[in-house]
């Protein structure tokens, strides 16, 4: 294992350190329990968006916590979800009396840690609604499994719910809006590398040199298919048939097209990528209204990309575009 | 024999040294259909929870599970700290205020921790999951106490039948938890939250055999 670290225990307690002084104008790092918080926290009359999950995808959360997107992001152990100390003490440092969102990704153990702490915040007074993304479409037979992976639906919605509730939506409202999103997007993942967590300290699954894996998770789950790699093109068209199929996105929709890269993907890939599914919607008569190209739900450095599509209307598109400063995203402030 | 509140504490922290023994071989069974950090996550645990023992080692039975059980939700994370932590934290209340428990209320006791884990994992039997360990283990000793076992041996029925239970994941289809994503590939492994529910339930076989 090669990697830029001290010590295994000590990489999100020492990443935590580098970010509270990077963007000390925009969060504030509390430790023990772990949460990244606005500065001006909480917002008067404002929802509190607290979302979180393993570290190792960064910059997801904490990288959208700022003006317009997240409040508070806890951060588990590298992909281990955080313990509900963690969310209830953010969930208290993020509420003006108006409410907070819990924006979870299905895992199980996400989803209990959330659970266990929105229990915990009800018992101490506070409104907690919570919404679960399940975008993941490499997920086929969710009668049968934990249900569909959250995965770049994720970042979406904190941007775009994080519009509406700087905008002063109230909790109903917020909550209605992060289903809606959930509701329109869809996302599928490919790995040409696995990762490596930090203290495993080797990689997380054995791809031979000349395949790749197509429905990759984020934390290096397997996917549907593992098969030879081929090019851009024709891997473009294995994760967007699915999808497309899925919701389905048809003719005449207007999408927001968001292309990720898993960590170790450089950005000249990203953009031919987004090149060939920009054909392939074209081809079937969808526009691309919105874009957003990049590393913003990774899986550690491991190679590959994801697609996201959401379905746009004039609500999203207006949340979309409304500002936002956070470390990872920003415009129009 | 009774389990006394001594013995306890000794099966804490015999989990915690076989926890940390097997931390590597959890993990890999986790990697293979999971997402590598079952013994990396249990090992941190514990090993909080062993420097929490000295302040409860003189406080009755349900006092210190409920104490192992709070710790290990604010530690362990992932699926395995809510569903171990809510398990230790019913068995503490199944327990409380008890400084010696019977066979018979050692029944009570890890019905109680099955019916969490149960409950907060709304899962079942066949799953792929560390119930598939602990539930045939909860009948075997309810079995054993009720043809008129005494505690050792019933328990040692009961770890025969949780090491049954863990083996019989092999074979089974992942319905639930991270592995249920594999689907058809969960075959053929075995699941590491039966494992680990394995190895506690011998380390408390192992300190009531040592204390005889």
């Amino acid at each position: 294992m090669k990697k830029l670290i001290n010590a295994p225990e000590q990489v999100v307690k020492e990443a935590l350190a580098g970010m509270a002084d990077a963007h000390a104008d925009l969060l504030t790092v509390h430790y023990d329990p772990d949460f990244i918080v606005r500065a001006d926290a909480p917002i008067a009359n404002k929802v509190g968006l607290v979302s979180g999950g393993g570290s190792g995808h960064e910059p997801m959360h904490g990288g959208f916590v700022g003006k317009g997107m997240l409040d508070a992001a806890c951060p588990g152990a590298v992909f281990t979800s955080p313990v509900p100390d963690q969310m209830l003490a953010a969930t208290k440092a993020v509420s003006a009396g108006k409410g907070v969102l819990h924006i979870v990704k299905n895992y199980t153990g996400d989803v209990m840690n959330f659970e266990m702490a929105a229990e915990l915040a009800a018992a101490e007074g506070i409104e907690v609604a919570s919404v679960v993304t399940n975008d993941d479409v490499a997920v086929k037979d969710s009668l049968y499994t934990a249900g569909r992976r959250g995965v770049g639906v994720t970042v979406l919605m904190e941007k775009i719910v994080g519009g509406a509730a700087e905008a002063g939506a109230d909790l109903a409202e917020v909550k209605r809006l992060a289903e809606k999103v959930n509701a329109h997007g869809r996302s599928m993942g490919m790995a040409l590398t696995s990762c490596v967590v930090p203290h495993a300290g080797k990689p997380t699954f054995d791809l031979p040199d000349d395949e790749m894996e197509i429905g990759i998770g984020i934390h290096g789950e397997p996917g549907r298919t593992r098969v030879k790699v081929g090019h851009a093109a024709d891997i473009a068209a294995m994760l967007a048939a699915p999808i497309l199929e899925d919701l389905p996105f048809k003719q005449g929709d207007h999408v927001l097209a968001f292309v990720n890269g898993m960590g170790g993907t450089p950005l000249i890939e990203l953009y031919l990528m987004y090149n060939e599914l920009n054909k392939i919607l074209a081809g079937q008569g969808i526009t691309i209204s919105r874009r957003l190209i990049g590393s913003y739900i990774t899986s550690l450095e491991m190679a590959g990309c994801s697609f996201t599509l959401l379905k746009l209307d004039d609500e999203l598109t207006k949340f979309w575009d409304a500002p936002v400063l956070t470390p990872a995203l920003r415009w129009g402030y | 024999m009774q389990i006394t509140a001594d013995h306890v504490i000794k099966f804490i922290e015999t989990i915690t040294m076989r926890v940390k023994e097997q931390r590597d071989y959890l993990t890999q069974l986790d990697s293979a259909i999971g997402d590598a950090d079952h013994g990396v996550n249990l090992d941190r645990g514990f090993t909080t929870v062993v420097t929490k023992l000295p302040s409860v080692a003189d406080k009755d039975i349900g006092t210190i599970l409920k104490t192992v059980g709070t710790t290990l939700v604010s530690t362990v994370g992932g699926a395995s700290g809510p569903l171990y932590g809510t398990a230790f934290l019913r068995a503490g209340m199944a327990s409380a205020d008890r400084f010696e428990l019977s066979v018979d209320d050692l029944t009570v006791v890890v019905e109680a921790a099955l019916e969490g884990i149960q409950a907060r994992g709304k899962s079942t039997r066949g799953e792929k999951t560390m119930i598939d360990a602990i539930g045939p283990a909860v009948d075997a000793l309810k079995a054993a106490h009720a043809a008129g076992d005494d505690l050792l041996t019933s328990l040692r029925k009961a770890v025969a039948a949780c090491q049954a239970g863990m083996e019989a994941t092999i074979p089974m289809l992942a319905t639930k938890g991270r592995a249920s994503y594999l689907g058809e590939r969960s075959i053929g492994h075995q699941d590491p939250g039966a494992t680990s529910a394995f190895l506690m339930a011998q380390a408390l076989l192992e300190v009531l055999e040592a204390s005889q």
